[in-house]
């Protein structure tokens, strides 16, 4: 490719849909990072599987298929540790590898050709303007979700136990949180496919906490190197011709990395 | 916004009251058979050894746990239905869970947070919750670390912020579980102190301890727990030798200073 890769419309498609996403992983990966809850994000992840396998046979839509599939696997996930019937890891655990497991099952069934690498590994460059409407409306959706709830999020994710004992509606947040966290990650799956997904939720909020012990100068590192891993993982891919989720991937885990070297907390 | 009507408890309804409350984990019974009233203005010690099941009882009267039997209520209601009454209800954690965390909040912010339930959903503070932050942040002795990063506090100074996140909801009902776990003598009476001053402002104060000795001379009232209820009342009715050797089995010693009932719990040395 040469050196004017930038001006055609499907590179520019994905730079701004990786803008989006960069946005979402790493406000809602902030709050993930700080509850902890990196492993619900990658169990997530994989049950999109699943749900993608879902939507194929019925010939739904597959992404929101796998949006509606997932945030049903969160809850339930919610639900259980919520009862104390097992703990988050074990419970992610099992539910993942079922969800991915009935995908695998669905697909043997299906017997088509359809493009899984895609799913698995993300199909950046293949970003339509129907993706991108559909980014815009779930950016501005969480977004405003985020910006309302700002500080009964934060509560949540300080002292769960002490929201629920003055009275914050902390069952509903914890599960609104968990569709979030959900809803997220899927998205994230187009750019750089659901094996890598968690990623992009984990390593921008990990980089901030290394840089600043104020929350809201916090969430904006975190944004804008999710949103930089993205810019920059794509222009990389493009001009060095390697696989685009993978390398979003490693340039994010580059900020992680000279983060807790010049780490200042 | 709720109606005046709402935010009002009945003056003569108890505190908190537990009816043949037993409590377990799956087929371990850890609380059995425990009825226990605390009127509201009281100031109540639930004394016992470790592994007694203080912290049990205190999660149940906050509606954390679910009892296997009996009946609690918070101001006259089950904690299911206290709704917005839980505003007033202030709790000091032990062993906070977001200790390990390199939690991005400062002092202030942490203590902000008992304003929430008051505040409400989606709305932001306004200039009388953060003079009721500044306030309780004087109260327990903390205005200087206000903008110092919840992380790099100390044990005792974090327990004094919790203190004062409690304190900011102004509550009715402040419930401390272990608070002078790992605290030095001087904290622990300025503590004690404190907790005096709002049982005489009217505030009721339940606190879980396994210290019997200083606080039994603060309070007026005391639950003595060994998996059942062994005895509560006033203070000097109940802190007997028999109470405390039922409760602490031979290690307690109970001992008179003049007219002054004083108890201390002596761990058997071997020489």
């Amino acid at each position: 490719m040469d050196l004017l890769w930038w001006t055609y419309p499907f590179v520019q498609r994905a730079i701004i849909g990786g803008v989006l996403i960069g946005l979402l992983t790493a406000w809602v990966g902030t709050f993930v990072v700080l509850r902890r809850m990196a492993f619900m994000g990658a169990g997530i992840g994989h049950a999109a599987f699943g749900g993608v396998a879902v939507g194929l046979l019925l010939g739904w839509d597959p992404v929101l298929t796998a949006t509606g599939f997932c945030v049903v696997v969160a809850w339930a996930i919610t639900v259980v540790v919520r009862r104390g019937a097992l703990t988050s890891d074990t419970a992610i655990g099992i539910f993942f590898a079922a969800t991915m497991a009935f995908g695998v099952l669905l697909l043997g069934m299906l017997q088509t050709t359809t493009d899984l690498f895609g799913y698995l590994f993300g199909s950046v460059l293949a970003i339509g303007t129907a993706d991108l409407r559909l980014l815009l409306v779930a950016v501005v959706a969480v977004g405003a979700v985020l910006v309302a709830l700002h500080k009964e999020f934060v509560a949540l994710a300080f002292d769960a136990e002490y929201a629920r004992v003055t009275g914050l509606p902390e069952p509903l947040l914890d599960y609104l949180f968990a569709a979030l966290v959900a809803i997220t990650v899927v998205l994230a799956i187009k750019m750089v496919g659901l094996i890598l997904a968690s990623a992009l939720l984990v390593i921008p909020g990990a980089t901030a906490l290394h840089l600043s012990r104020d929350f809201r100068t916090l969430l904006g590192i975190a944004i804008g190197v999710g949103v930089a891993s993205m810019v920059l993982g794509l222009g990389a891919s493009l001009v060095w011709n390697t696989p685009p989720g993978a390398t979003i991937v490693l340039v994010a885990t580059g900020f992680f990395v000279l983060s807790w070297v010049f780490r200042r907390v | 916004m709720m109606g005046d009507a709402d935010l009002m408890i009945p003056p003569d309804v108890p505190a908190i009251r537990l009816e043949n409350v037993t409590v377990g984990y799956g087929k371990q019974v850890v609380l059995e058979d425990v009825s226990l009233t605390i009127p509201q203005g009281a100031f109540w010690a639930i004394l016992g050894p470790n592994a007694a099941g203080k912290t049990t009882l205190l999660r149940t009267m906050l509606g954390l746990l679910v009892p296997q039997k009996g009946k609690v209520e918070i101001f006259g209601r089950p904690p299911k239905q206290l709704g917005s009454w839980r505003r007033w209800i202030g709790y000091v954690p032990q062993h906070h869970q977001a200790a390990l965390v390199r939690f991005p909040l400062r002092a202030y912010d942490v203590v902000m947070m008992g304003r929430y339930p008051h505040i409400g959903l989606v709305r932001r503070p306004g200039p009388e919750d953060h003079e009721h932050v500044r306030r309780a942040l004087k109260r327990v002795d903390m205005a200087h670390a206000a903008q110092k990063p919840w992380f790099s506090l100390s044990g005792g100074e974090r327990q004094r912020i919790l203190m004062a996140r409690a304190l900011a909801a102004q509550p009715r009902l402040l419930l401390l579980d272990e608070p002078t776990a790992g605290v030095d003598v001087a904290a622990t009476q300025s503590l004690y102190e404190l907790l005096r001053e709002l049982h005489q402002e009217g505030m009721t104060v339940v606190v879980v301890s396994h210290d019997v000795g200083v606080i039994a001379q603060y309070v007026n009232g005391v639950a003595c727990l060994n998996r059942r209820l062994v005895a509560h009342g006033r203070p000097e009715e109940v802190l007997t030798q028999e109470t405390l050797e039922t409760m602490y089995g031979c290690e307690a010693v109970f001992l008179h200073h003049g007219g002054v009932p004083h108890m201390v719990v002596r761990r058997h040395h071997k020489p």
